[in-house]
């Protein structure tokens, strides 16, 4: 409070008022003991995780990093919004960081919110080498607690990243340690009979895929803030109390599907920016995404904090507890999820692809695809297809959408799809959709419609952002409310909604057997950068044709996540790209200079899903955008 | 928190704030090794055991390989070797150096030259294969060879692995060897030379670079290649059991 007067004060006089923190950081190699196992990685001031950074919207930081290794590092500031060569990507934002050498990063914080850092150089970041960030808003922020805890989520691996990274390679299923068996082929041959069994693994090992392809790393220690399952690490708090906890995940691999049995979680904010708040049983969390949600326990019992990985081969625990020492059950992990046809989308061009090429087709073609064999596949599959590019069918079954763009398809041939529950917009005809051209759809249309809930035909839980019969489709342990990129709203748009001005396809694409990860089939060391120019607003159009899930992070500009609320679409940093789906993002391109675009995955990165993006044009130099934020910020004040 | 946080709350104008660095946008060259062609080594003993054979021979037996290279071209040596222990000689003993290069989603083909130094005479060989995962998770290396003296051959390998448990694994291979000439001075006839058969369970004890297993392997000689055998005074026929290891690296 005094600060700010202050600032004010000195406000009226100067044309511009800024805050500077100094800040310190040291890289160095630490142990990490896991409760599991000890190993050599990479801390910052001695621990992994690193410091909590606690910075103010409107301050200049000036953050000294020694590095204390005997190799190259750097430091990428997960989410911030920057000059690009304070970004933090060796090669692309500038040289790195020297052994020995201390690098001064000076940056204006011109946001507020959850965030992280990492190292950007080889494999420090699995390694160890990451922390939070949290940024106090200039304002208030819009919702009221009382405590602030980080939780910070990471896949400790008892091999360094360099070993993962050669295993990997050597032998693309060495950790999967969930591979169906004898034992399994058995009991689905008494559940389903001997031959469908027998069918069913053919299919798959025809297309010398595995269903079990769900966690490249299997094998970690699931941690929250630097403490293994047994070191609990505890939060603690006096009943009544909402308590804001900061999800991040650090994970090199692992997608965590979090719960706190007991408690109702409100999500507040995801990748920094304000949602709408949602309340939720359960949430999964994409490696480097972030979500902060509000709890109120109520009573003074023990709560735990639960994170099982997606693939059900790890977890993190931690509590919530009025005092140290307390502890509550801690949940068994579920079931591994398996993969299904749904998850081969584009690839076996069933479930969730894009028909943007099927017009002309007729009754014949479609009756020619034998959905025998598509397991777990029904008729209803059909739903998922990205129906953007089909004009002309009957609009009387597609009520209130805008298919404008559909041409030359057959009535006829279109027979197969029940279309009869599209009319009105019913919840269960819509799912798996591509929302691309959604945005031509009449807004009143869709504000009735209720993505998060969507029910199939057979009463289970749907999401329109996994492929329909995905068997990555998260639900809630306690039969409750998961978590949908569809729920998350923007709870104040960070820019005019605009039609963009031009779409880029990206295609996740990639060789499971041979371990290399791609976009649109070409590894970043034979990739020419992306150019895009400054001012456009760019569509990403995401197409996942393997069958991983890629979390696909933009530096320096922020990601508008197409969930067909418009205006309302949320802002994010890191956006989740199921296997078999189709995902938009838009992009204002803000920020000139050069940038990194990835999987973050680090495996996936480190082999190819990776490209440099450069904006071209823009202000005559950066610095001058710098100071006009400064010149806000110091007026703000 | 353990570190040091000195807060220096200093108000500046904004323009004396103003980063005084050089904002020219200049394009920087990504030279770092993400730019680079992952470069990857691997050391395997697929096989590293000892047989006992149903007539009492003893022999020490090696199967590896080490690679080292990028996606798009990896060099191989592959090594095998069967060890008489009470001869105390190499009834085989074979080198390959390969290059290896992707040629579909799943196949690599290799080419490269193979030299046998067994006990008795030695050959020398060009080398053109093919080695990948074939449909319903079938391993499969298939080589041809063609040696100094333009006699012909071509060697079929193909393992399945069948997986009892995530670490219990019951491995079944075959390996045949067909010659398209004669080379009576090694013992091969034309036509199917010879087959080796294995069955081995193994253990997955770390990670995968150490797995003990046990099995049982049949050798069997055809055609002509038998005739010269029992010509020689040898068998056309062993069984072994085996014990040994799965070794990588």
């Amino acid at each position: 409070m005094k600060l700010r007067f202050l600032a004010s004060a000195f406000g009226l006089m100067m044309p511009a008022i800024v805050f500077a923190g100094e800040y310190n950081l040291t890289v160095d190699r630490i142990q990490i003991d896991t409760g599991d196992f000890v190993k050599e990685g990479i801390g910052y001031n001695g621990a992994s995780p690193g410091p909590v950074l606690r910075f103010k919207e409107g301050e200049e930081v000036s953050i000294n990093v020694t590095n204390n290794l005997d190799e190259m590092t750097s430091i990428h500031w997960h989410g911030l919004i920057l000059p690009f060569k304070q970004d933090g990507v060796p090669g692309i934002s500038f040289t790195g960081i020297k052994p020995g050498e201390t690098f001064t990063y000076n940056f204006p914080i011109i946001q507020s919110g959850t965030y992280w850092f990492h190292s950007h150089s080889g494999f420090q970041e699995p390694d160890g080498a990451f922390g939070a960030i949290v940024i106090e808003p200039e304002g208030r922020e819009p919702y009221r607690y009382d405590r602030d805890y980080v939780v910070q989520l990471t896949d400790k691996h008892p091999h360094s990243g360099d070993r993962i990274m050669r295993n990997l390679k050597m032998m693309a299923d060495y950790y999967n340690r969930q591979q169906l068996t004898v034992g399994d082929f058995a009991e689905d041959a008494s559940e389903k009979g001997f031959l469908a069994t027998l069918k069913d693994r053919m299919m798959w090992g025809d297309m010398r895929m595995m269903k079990v392809d769900v966690e490249d790393v299997q094998g970690f220690t699931g941690m929250i803030n630097g403490k293994g399952p047994d070191q609990n690490w505890t939060g603690l708090f006096e009943p009544g109390e909402r308590i804001r906890l900061r999800f991040i995940n650090s994970s090199a691999m692992t997608y965590f599907d979090v719960r706190i049995p007991g408690l109702e979680m409100t999500v507040v904010q995801a990748d920094g920016n304000n949602v709408q708040p949602v309340t939720v049983d359960e949430f999964r969390i994409g490696v480097a995404e972030t979500y902060d949600v509000l709890v109120r326990p109520k009573t003074a019992e023990a709560y735990t904090i639960f994170a099982e990985s997606m693939g059900r081969s790890g977890f993190a625990r931690a509590t919530l507890a009025t005092k140290e020492g307390l502890e509550a059950p801690v949940p068994s992990l579920r079931e591994p999820p398996l993969l299904t046809m749904a998850d081969m989308g584009e690839m076996e061009g069933m479930a969730g692809m894009d028909h943007g090429s099927m017009a002309g087709m007729d009754q014949p073609d479609m009756e020619g695809m034998d959905h025998s064999k598509m397991a777990g596949m029904n008729q209803s599959d059909m739903e998922g297809m990205d129906h953007s590019k089909m004009a002309g069918m009957s609009q009387s079954g597609m009520e209130g959408m805008d298919h404008s763009k559909m041409a030359g398809m057959k009535q006829s041939g279109m027979e197969g799809m029940d279309h009869s529950k599209m009319a009105g917009m019913n919840q269960s005809g819509m799912e798996g959709m591509d929302h691309s051209k959604m945005a031509g759809m009449k807004q009143s249309g869709m504000e009735g419609m209720d993505h998060s809930k969507m029910a199939m035909d057979d009463g289970s839980v749907s999401d329109p952002f996994y492929a329909k019969g995905s068997g990555l489709l998260p639900v809630a342990a306690n039969g409750g409310k998961f978590l949908s990129y569809a729920d998350l709203k923007a709870q104040k748009p960070l820019f005019e909604e605009r039609e963009a001005t031009r779409e880029i396809e990206l295609r996740l694409t990639g060789n499971m057997e041979r371990y290399i990860w791609s976009i649109n089939g070409v590894k970043y060391e034979d990739a020419d950068p992306i150019r895009l120019q400054y001012g456009e607003r760019v569509r990403f159009k995401f197409v996942n044709e393997t069958m991983m899930t890629h979390p696909m992070h933009l530096h320096g500009m922020w990601s508008i996540l197409d969930v067909g609320a418009g205006q309302l679409n949320p802002v994010k940093h890191t956006v989740s790209v199921q296997p078999g789906t189709t995902v938009y993002m838009e992009t204002e391109v803000d920020a000139p200079g050069q940038w990194a675009f990835h999987c973050h995955l680090s495996y996936h990165a480190a082999t190819g899903m990776f490209r440099k993006i450069i904006v071209e044009g823009g202000p005559e130099t950066p610095a001058a955008a710098v100071s006009e934020q400064s010149v806000k910020v110091g007026g703000g004040a | 928190m353990s570190f040091l946080k000195s807060l220096a709350v200093t108000t500046l104008a904004g323009l004396v704030m103003m980063p005084s660095l050089s904002f020219a946008q200049e394009r920087r060259q990504d030279t770092t090794p993400r730019k680079e062609s992952l470069k990857i080594w691997g050391a395997q003993l697929e096989e590293l055991e000892y047989r006992y054979s149903d007539d009492g021979e003893e022999l020490a037996t090696w199967n590896g390989d080490f690679f080292y290279g990028t996606d798009e071209l990896k060099f191989r040596w592959l090594t095998s070797g069967e060890y008489a222990i009470e001869e105390q000689a190499y009834e085989g003993l074979e080198n390959q150096i390969v290059g290896q290069v992707p040629i579909s989603t799943f196949f690599d083909a290799k080419a490269g030259i193979r030299f046998d130094t067994p006990e008795g005479p030695d050959r020398t060989y060009a080398v053109l294969g093919i080695a990948g995962l074939a449909p319903q998770w079938f391993e499969i290396d298939a080589n041809f060879y063609v040696s100094k003296d333009g006699d012909t051959s071509t060697e079929l390998d193909a393992e399945y692995e069948l997986l009892l448990t995530n670490y219990w694994i019951l491995t079944a291979s075959l390996d045949a060897t067909m010659a398209f000439s004669e080379d009576r001075e090694i013992g091969v006839g034309k036509g199917l030379v010879s087959t080796e058969t294995g069955l081995r369970l193994s253990y997955d004890l770390i990670d995968r670079s150490f797995s003990p297993y046990v099995g049982v392997v049949h050798e069997r000689k055809y055609g002509d290649s038998a005739d010269f055998a029992r010509a020689d005074g040898a068998g056309t026929e062993q069984w072994f059991a085996v014990i040994g290891a799965r070794l990588s690296f």
